[in-house]
């Protein structure tokens, strides 16, 4: 079997949001300057772009562009989708099917709250498609959504491996070190454990402060191949490995609450990468919640499954620590508009370009975006590299 | 329990694959699709078994007994139990091999813990239907 690795690169990124937490434009508008942005990035025009990815209609986005893609994906897997498009994006350009490919999202729940729109994540059930079984046997209970999904996992985790709240709390402050670094984060002011323990107790055992933001935010990518991309604006940051797998929709059928199908899509793409966790400089973790976060480093094994409460309590994951992970201050801290997969890449490929001023972390050639879309429902590994790791 | 149904709790719908569910649950049973060649619970109520895709599904008897896989105490939404402040969230890991989300009764919040014998507790719907709870278990199973 032929293997892509190092055949695509993200070439040109581009994201936005604002300490207010709200963006002036919205919709395709804000879409449409997300690409305009990575497009420059790369040095690329949309006349370029043979393949185009959105997680709504990808021909909707294609047709205000003007765009007639060859490549089109409209994968949503919630927060995940954008790990999965570059997984598309990437098999196509290696098979020779697509040559310059784009990826966009934007979301505003505070812009359209704003001007009297509905706002707020409300695709979520839509998401899954077909009937409803959410209705039936979840919605009853009284479960708040997203947030009792995650919450449900925490509770098992601390009762399987002794995992504290205070170990989950020190994720939300390692992240917040970051956010001081970002000066688009939503919170930058250092918060400590005890903030975290103090914050409102929203759905046990998940504080205010261990849950992410909701704020508007948006981001694009442009994807080629490795031969276009060494003569491109930027350093490329190549696809090295990718991997992909979803176990369950509702939170009631994921098959065990304390591990996710991380456990698959990490291997998958480490594998094809032919590097392991020690061999990542950054990590670049879906924090929807503290426990998504936590559950990643286990799941792609950063440390053993139910050592991630130990493993994080040094504030490891922070600045100056061993393994710098959410460089951007994450979902906890820097934006969070719905589907946070997006963020999770540009970042990473900032870092491998050595872009990110005071929070760049030194020498990083190895960069992983691991998103985790619906309920820790669809995890998609992404390992990015410099040239050096080709 | 209280024997009148609550008002504020979302009345699940009924599917036409899961009307034999509900309908057990007029007489306070608990019941679940079980797969023949499988030999296993198929839950939540399907046309064809995840395990084979088979159609050779049959409706079974529950003990009504199981154990507290998880729990979340949700401090942000109405109590649909009827009953005033936050209230726990569960699944449930029933003694055929299968999970269900449900709240858990007549147990103070601090002594809730993963693990904890369970049995089934009846919830009147209006419709003449019963919601399923779980309450601790006299004796541990």
């Amino acid at each position: 079997m032929t293997s892509a690795r190092g055949a695509a690169a993200i070439v040109g990124v581009a994201d936005d949001a604002s300490p207010t937490g709200q963006l002036e434009l919205s919709g395709r508008a804000l879409e449409a300057a997300m690409i305009d942005q990575a497009l420059q990035d790369a040095g690329l025009t949309i006349a370029d772009v043979d393949g185009v990815c959105h997680t709504g209609s990808s021909m909707g986005l294609a047709e205000y562009l003007g765009v007639h893609p060859r490549f089109t994906d409209s994968t949503a897997t919630g927060g995940s989708s954008f790990e999965v498009h570059v997984e598309h994006a990437a098999a196509a350009i290696a098979a020779g099917m697509a040559d310059v490919v784009l990826s966009v999202y934007a979301s505003t729940p505070r812009g359209d709250r704003a001007r009297g729109g509905t706002g707020g994540p409300g695709r979520r059930t839509a998401m899954m498609g077909g009937p409803n079984p959410q209705a039936e046997w979840e919605v009853p209970a009284g479960i708040r959504m997203p947030m009792g999904a995650y919450a449900l996992a925490a509770t098992r985790h601390m009762a399987l491996y002794g995992t504290t709240p205070e170990q989950l709390a020190q994720i939300a402050v390692s992240t917040r070190e970051w956010a001081t670094m970002n000066p688009k984060a939503r919170y930058q002011e250092p918060i400590t454990v005890g903030d975290v323990l103090a914050s409102p107790m929203q759905t046990s055992p998940l504080h205010l402060l261990d849950c992410c933001l909701v704020t508007d935010g948006a981001g694009a990518f442009v994807m080629t191949s490795a031969e276009r991309a060494r003569d491109l604006a930027k350093a490329p940051a190549y696809v090295l490995g990718v991997g992909t797998c979803h176990d369950h929709a509702m939170i009631s059928q994921m098959p065990d609450l304390a591990t996710t199908a991380g456990t698959v899509s990490g291997p998958l793409a480490f594998g094809m990468a032919g590097l392991g966790p020690a061999d990542v400089d950054v990590l670049m973790g879906y924090d929807s919640f503290t426990i998504t976060a936590l559950l990643h480093l286990e799941d792609l094994g950063f440390c053993a499954k139910g050592e991630g409460g130990p493993f994080v309590e040094d504030g490891k994951l922070g600045p100056g620590g061993s393994l710098p992970m959410n460089t951007n201050g994450g979902g906890l801290s820097y934006t969070h508009p719905g589907m946070y997969g997006m963020f999770l890449l540009v970042e990473a490929v900032r870092q491998l370009r050595g872009e990110c001023g005071p929070r760049q972390v030194d020498g990083a050639d190895v960069a992983v975006a691991h998103g985790s879309g619906g309920v820790l429902s669809c995890m998609s590994t992404v390992v990015l590299g410099t040239g050096a790791t080709l | 329990m209280s024997t009148e149904a609550r008002s504020s709790r979302f009345e699940p719908p009924v599917s036409e694959v899961s009307a034999p569910f509900w309908d057990a649950t007029r007489e306070k049973r608990l019941v679940v699709q079980w797969c023949r060649p499988c030999d296993r619970a198929v839950f939540y109520p399907r046309e064809t078994c995840p395990g084979c895709l088979g159609t050779d599904l049959e409706w079974r008897e529950c003990s009504g007994r199981g154990t507290l896989y998880t729990f979340t105490v949700n401090h942000l939404s109405p109590n649909p139990t009827g009953g005033e402040g936050p209230f726990p969230v569960a699944l449930v890991e029933l003694e055929e091999g299968f999970r269900m989300m449900s709240n858990i009764v007549d147990c103070p919040l601090e002594d809730l813990a993963v693990g904890m014998a369970l049995a089934v507790s009846w919830e009147p719907l209006s419709d003449g239907r019963h919601y399923p709870l779980f309450a601790p278990a006299g004796d541990p199973t």
